[in-house]
């Protein structure tokens, strides 16, 4: 063997063990170490209960068929251009569900996106609006989830297309595309205005449907909120930035009143997967769908796609 | 004029029907549901207050519900897929039973509505259910917006 072959076999040993670490579920922690969080007091369901309708949580893992919305099976099919997912079971089932759960495991998953047997989630699962939560914010709604009836049955695996299969893979989308941390109060603007940015940037992760996403499936930042393609088939998603394609036109009230009855100020019935989010935030008070609409008419007008009438 | 000429002809009128019929029913069922808002707006202020209640105008849109749910059924030809911005699901012609269905159970909803509603504490008691179970679910079912 002459030395550059050596070199040769030096250098491919060095990408593929660089590549199989930076591909590692938790390589980001590397470059931003801000994932082990740990809650400081004991959870509130109360508070909990709050936050799970406000980050709509039974919209994905209600038990697939059920009429009972607080039974947390799972197994909804997601239909994407990635393939479909299944939603897992969370509800407090200690064989199927989350019921073994310790919290830093809880965390762990609402916030870095991480399963306790170390494997990554797909962003399906909005951990990247979810990671702005504070840890005890997550034990809240962790101590909410486990007053729940438990189910039991485990939902199918995702069926996705290729590359999008290879669950490794996303370590390193994970390491590209997952950023922020938890979203601390603004002295310079209203305590409204705080809690509606928590609520619309951080649980309620109104971004990960309103904005357009690149071709790895991340949101383009620049065009935030501003509404984008249905990733769930045919139709767009509408702008809801103050620009004239988005809320322009709509007062504060306007929005809080859509988030409680479903309706526009044309008494149009919001429809799609809106309505589902209505019947979550509907279950908020008004003073936080007030936050969210104060919130929202603050951002920066961004251009985006008018909607038919 | 040729024979196939007026074979031409005819089939181009017949397609122009066609296009014009579709569109018309498309045309035609936004001004139902515009119709449909319109009434919802007459009832909404006194459901939250804002406005006196007044029994007349809640059993004309409740009427107005009930008619446009009979003429809503009539406009989904075949022809009316696609075109002139419609916002409706592909999903209306593959589960058209379901569909109807859902038109049939908001234009029953409206009716037992109109009579169990005689005065104000009967309207604040029966008309959220009309409006909450009927209008968005339907959307959430069977319309989808595009761009413009």
């Amino acid at each position: 063997m002459n030395l550059a072959t050596r070199l040769l076999l030096v250098f491919s040993v060095f990408v593929i063990a660089a590549g199989y670490w930076l591909t590692d579920f938790d390589a980001h922690f590397a470059f931003r170490g801000d994932g082990r969080w740990k809650p400081t007091r004991a959870g509130d369901p109360a508070n909990g209960k709050v936050l799970f309708a406000a980050g709509g949580c039974v919209s994905c893992h209600a038990s697939s068929g059920a009429d009972d919305r607080l039974h947390l099976g799972g197994g909804k099919p997601l239909k994407t251009p990635f393939g479909t997912f299944y939603p897992p079971n969370i509800s407090p089932d200690p064989k199927d569900g989350i019921g073994r759960w310790t919290e830093t495991q809880f965390i762990r998953a609402i916030r870095d996106g991480t399963a306790p047997d170390g494997r990554p989630y797909y962003p399906s699962f909005p951990y990247t609006s979810y990671r702005h939560l504070s840890p005890d914010d997550a034990i809240d709604i962790f101590t909410y989830i486990r007053t729940l009836p438990p189910v039991s049955g485990k939902p199918p695996n995702h069926d996705l297309t290729f590359p999008f299969s290879i669950r490794r893979g996303v370590g390193l989308w994970k390491l590209a595309f997952l950023d922020g941390s938890v979203i601390e109060p603004e002295s310079n603007h209203s305590e409204s205005w705080n809690r509606g940015r928590y609520l619309v940037d951080g649980v309620g992760h109104c971004a990960e449907c309103h904005s357009p996403r690149n071709f790895m499936g991340a949101i383009i930042d620049e065009k935030r909120l501003s509404g984008g393609p249905n990733l769930e088939g045919k139709g767009i998603v509408p702008n809801i930035t103050p620009d004239k394609t988005g809320l322009a036109a709509w007062s504060e009230a306007d929005i809080a009143n859509l988030l409680k009855d479903g309706f526009t100020p044309d008494f149009d019935s919001v429809g799609g997967s809106m309505a589902e989010v209505v019947r979550n935030t509907a279950e908020l008070s008004d003073v936080d769908r007030m936050a969210m609409a104060i919130y929202l008419k603050s951002l920066p007008p961004i251009q985006g796609q008018m909607r038919s009438k | 004029m040729k024979l196939h000429h007026v074979v031409l002809v005819l089939s181009l009128s017949v397609v122009a029907t066609i296009a014009v019929a579709s569109t018309a029913a498309i045309g035609e069922r936004q001004q139902v549901m515009k119709s449909n808002g319109a009434a919802t707006k007459s009832i909404m202020g006194m459901l939250k207050g804002e406005a006196p209640f007044d029994l007349p105008t809640v059993q004309k849109a409740l009427a107005t519900y009930q008619e446009n749910t009979t003429k809503f059924v009539t406009l989904f030809p075949e022809d009316s897929k696609t075109g002139e911005k419609t916002s409706a699901s592909p999903k209306i012609w593959e589960d058209m039973a379901g569909f109807l269905a859902a038109n049939e159970k908001f234009k029953a909803d409206a009716k037992a509505a109109s009579i169990a509603i005689v005065d104000e504490a009967s309207f604040k008691s029966t008309m959220p259910n009309v409006v909450k179970n009927n209008c968005g679910s339907c959307h959430e079912a069977w319309r989808i917006k595009d761009a413009q």
